[in-house]
């Protein structure tokens, strides 16, 4: 299945319109960042000095010539939005380093978390809905259970499965951020109450999908019954899911934060975190900018899975 | 050729069927004690109006009555083979492999995600038949036996990409891929334009020349009578009558069965002719009407091209056509929802709508709105779930203004001139019946005392018998309003009892107009002539039965 089979050209103009886009959602999280990050209480000199006791007066000056931070605030803008646009993301303040090695070597485990926490959300909501739509009594029940799961906070489901697996039980490290083990807990914090939710936008449109005269026609075929459910039914009810995916990419980072620090795990959740609340201008406008990148990675990626589950969106978007 | 007659018990033999329905401790019995006989070569039809228990029997015989089915019989058998205790393996066997199962409108009872190719194969390797290549080759040619020419390239197609025609004689074929002797066909042509019947009806003439034994369900006695060898006539899921096409349509013995008969709408009269066509000015006037849409390739395409119409006080103007032919695009510009690309729409003498660019504002409209008034096809998705019958009518009140202590009063009148009784004020329209419904919403129209009516395929959905009431209605209101209607249907027989005057639209054009009387029993266009045989074919249900 080929998601564009246009002509060229009119593969090259919407191209053109997504990389546009991406272009302007990017500009707008560094200039929120901008304006968030000034509007915040405290100062960024704390951070560069890095705790060390009682600058001079002129050290201060110094340090607030050297990145910028006496120039007036449209100035800083430009610089930010220059910089930005430039590729230069500079220096940590507080980290000392490069802001491209902190994003190196953070990104990997948060990405490799919020892969498999999407990916078991997902096994989740597929087998319950698709196994457990037959019978009214088990409907219900598994429905129930998934608008549990999608009100559970993730901190509290983490704290809760630290606790049982791995002080109660010893099966699973407590913290940790290399091997497999140690992405068991902190996955399944944020994909439970991910799968719930995706379990419930699925659960209406699979229910629906049922009752189509083509679900009875494929029955008629001889089909099972498991067949028809997935093999028929199921893709019809991947769609809202799909959307809900986009989305969830986003929120996964935000719950990071929590989650991240709970395991002790490396990562862009804590990082972020940390970066904040020491006012590291240049190493939180990296971490958004990064998000900004994967989120419309993500929805690009969710535009291409809608024509290949759906064909003729594809044909009614022309 | 007959494939099938060598078996000694060969056939489908039901006695004393019964199905009945329990949830939440309540019973209801669809079907009772139902018995018939299908042989190869041969078909049987079960005929009755929505509720009759026609379709519950079909999937009875398949196994696929749900869950909250009870199904009892003294007799149930395939071949000599009971089926009453078969399990869901067993059931699975059968189906596809030894009754194929036809639905009504491919467009939904294909899947709409998957090509015709791979319901088809499906159907294949439901019960492990062949390897991949000689699958391959099966499903074309089944494609190619149901009457798809280029196979080939079509076989990749979806049932949305593909004509009427085209995808109901693709859902045959899928029917068809394992060869099964006997097929359950229910509604196999209803949601299809006249001419595509014609073309179906003879497709399964061919398949039962071929040895299939056919049970086909239909509400249809007139499309019944072109196939069936017998018919059974259901009523509440009780067999009514049953016998020899020929003997139950000349001589039906119940008075059900007659009343049936005489609802078809190709039998009832047709509309007295007008009298001569009146010099009042026309109410509404439309000229030079054309739109088209930008397509995927940046070419246009015309869904409507230079059409011009006016509709008298008191007449009935019908558009007829088939899917695609531009009735839908016209009854929108004339509603004033699309913009004309050429031409303009005058209303009560003042424009109504204009190509130009500034075009009619809605605000002047909207004083005349109330005058031009619509009809459609399915009024519970136009009726908002929550509300009664009251408040919908209460609300279509609102819009002109009359004042609240009024209303009750006008909202009894309103009922009465449908001929709806008060008892229904506080029901909700989802509990209502097809016609009750289609009641309501012509009540809602009238509320705001229209001139002009657009009645977009007002009868397609009702069954035969409420069909014929709703028309009574629409002519006696009429009479009574001096209303004007433009009757927008595919359905020739039902136009001929209502319609005056008469346009034929194909690709977007009209290709015929004039009196009714005129169109219809002298047809000029090839296209018309094709319209009105299709429609005596299907419609006439006593004239030509099956040799």
């Amino acid at each position: 299945m080929i998601p564009f089979p246009n002509s060229g050209f009119v593969f090259l103009k919407k191209l053109m319109i997504r990389v546009g886009g991406a272009c302007l959602v990017l500009f707008a999280a560094a200039t929120l960042t901008f304006i968030t990050l000034h509007l915040a209480p405290g100062d960024p000199v704390t951070a560069i000095l890095g705790g060390s006791a009682n600058p001079t007066p002129e050290t201060i000056r110094e340090i607030r010539e050297e990145y910028g931070l006496d120039q007036p605030l449209m100035v800083q803008y430009a610089l930010h939005i220059w910089h930005v646009l430039s590729g230069h993301l500079g220096a940590s303040f507080s980290q000392h380093m490069p802001v491209t090695d902190v994003l190196w070597q953070q990104a990997p485990p948060t990405l490799k978390l919020m892969l498999s926490s999407l990916v078991l959300a997902w096994g989740f909501a597929v087998l319950s809905v698709t196994l457990s739509a037959r019978k009214p009594f088990f409907d219900s029940a598994f429905s129930s259970l998934e608008t549990f799961f999608a009100g559970l906070p993730q901190f509290w489901i983490g704290i809760i499965l630290l606790w049982l697996f791995a002080y109660q039980l010893g099966l699973l490290p407590p913290a940790g951020t290399h091997g497999f083990l140690s992405l068991i807990l902190p996955s399944l914090s944020l994909a439970i109450p991910l799968g719930g939710f995706l379990a419930q936008v699925m659960r209406e449109s699979f229910k629906t999908t049922l009752d189509q005269p083509f679900v009875l026609t494929a029955r008629a075929r001889g089909l099972s019954d498991n067949a028809v459910r997935f093999r028929h039914v199921l893709r019809h009810a991947l769609l809202p899911g799909v959307s809900l995916s986009t989305w969830a990419v986003g929120a996964l980072v935000g719950n990071a934060v929590a989650v991240e620090f709970i395991f002790s795990r490396q990562g862009l959740g804590r990082q972020l975190f940390l970066a904040v609340s020491m006012h590291d201008m240049p190493l939180v406008t990296g971490i958004i900018l990064f998000i900004s990148v994967v989120y419309i990675l993500a929805s690009f990626l969710a535009d291409i899975l809608y024509v290949i589950v759906d064909p003729r969106i594809q044909e009614a978007r022309a | 050729m007959n494939a099938f007659s060598d078996t000694s018990q060969s056939g489908l033999s039901v006695k004393n069927l019964s199905v009945t329905f329990s949830s939440g401790g309540v019973s209801h019995i669809a079907v009772h004690s139902l018995s018939f006989s299908l042989t190869p070569g041969e078909v049987v039809a079960l005929v009755g109006e929505s509720g009759s228990g026609k379709t519950v029997t079909a999937r009875a015989l398949l196994g696929l009555s749900g869950p909250h089915a009870q199904i009892t019989a003294d007799h149930l058998s395939l071949n000599g083979r009971s089926l009453l205790a078969n399990t869901e393996q067993q059931w699975r066997k059968i189906r596809g492999a030894e009754i194929g199962f036809i639905l009504q409108d491919a467009l939904v009872a294909l899947d709409p995600l998957r090509s015709i190719g791979t319901e088809i194969t499906e159907a294949l390797t439901a019960h492990k038949w062949g390897t991949k290549n000689t699958r391959e080759d099966r499903v074309l040619q089944l494609l190619t036996q149901a009457g798809i020419p280029l196979a080939k390239e079509r076989v990749h197609l979806r049932a949305d990409q593909l004509s009427g025609g085209l995808r109901q004689r693709a859902l045959i074929a899928s029917a068809l891929a394992m060869n099964p002797p006997f097929l359950i066909a229910d509604e196999p042509t209803t949601a299809l334009d006249p001419s595509v019947q014609v073309q179906i009806l003879e497709l399964l003439k061919q398949l039962r020349a071929a040895g299939h034994g056919i049970l086909i369900i239909s509400h249809d006695l007139g499309f019944v009578s072109r196939l069936a060898d017998r018919v059974i006539v259901m009523h509440h899921g009780h067999m009514i009558e049953e016998g020899r096409t020929a003997d139950l349509l000349s001589a039906p013995r119940h008075s059900y069965t007659r009343r049936l008969l005489d609802a078809e709408p190709g039998r009832r009269p047709p509309r007295p002719p007008a009298l001569a066509r009146q010099t009042a000015l026309p109410l509404l006037e439309a000229h030079n009407l054309s739109f088209s849409i930008k397509q995927q390739d940046g070419t246009r395409k015309h869904i409507v091209q230079d059409i011009s119409l006016s509709l008298f006080p008191g007449r009935t103007l019908a558009l007829i056509g088939e899917s695609g032919s531009g009735k839908t695009s016209t009854a929108r510009m004339i509603m004033g929802f699309q913009k004309p690309e050429t031409g303009f729409i005058d209303f009560l003498g003042e424009p109504w709508s204009r190509s130009e660019k500034a075009g009619v504002p809605e605000s002047a409209r909207r004083g005349r709105r109330p005058r031009l008034a619509a009809i459609y096809q399915d009024p519970l998705s136009s009726f908002d779930p929550r509300w009664t019958v009251q408040t919908i009518l209460d609300d279509a009140l609102s819009v002109i203004h009359v004042p609240k202590q009024e209303r009750m009063t006008r909202i009894r009148a309103l009922l009465d001139q449908v001929r709806l009784p008060d008892t229904l004020l506080s029901k909700n329209p989802l509990l209502l019946s097809g016609g009750q419904r289609q009641r309501v919403a012509i009540a809602r129209t009238l509320a705001v005392e229209p001139s002009v009516i657009l009645c977009d395929e007002p009868v397609s959905a009702l069954d035969v018998s409420v069909q014929a009431q709703i028309l009574d209605l629409l002519d006696d209101l009429q009479k009574r309003l001096r209303l004007s209607y433009l009757f927008i249907s595919h359905d020739l027989n039902v136009v001929r009892n209502i319609a005056d005057d008469l346009i034929v639209m194909q690709h977007g054009r009209i290709i015929e107009s004039g009196t009714a009387q005129d169109v219809l029993t002298h047809p000029r266009h090839p296209f018309t002539q094709e319209l009105v045989a299709a429609a005596h074919l299907i419609g006439d249900a006593t004239s030509s039965l099956p040799s």
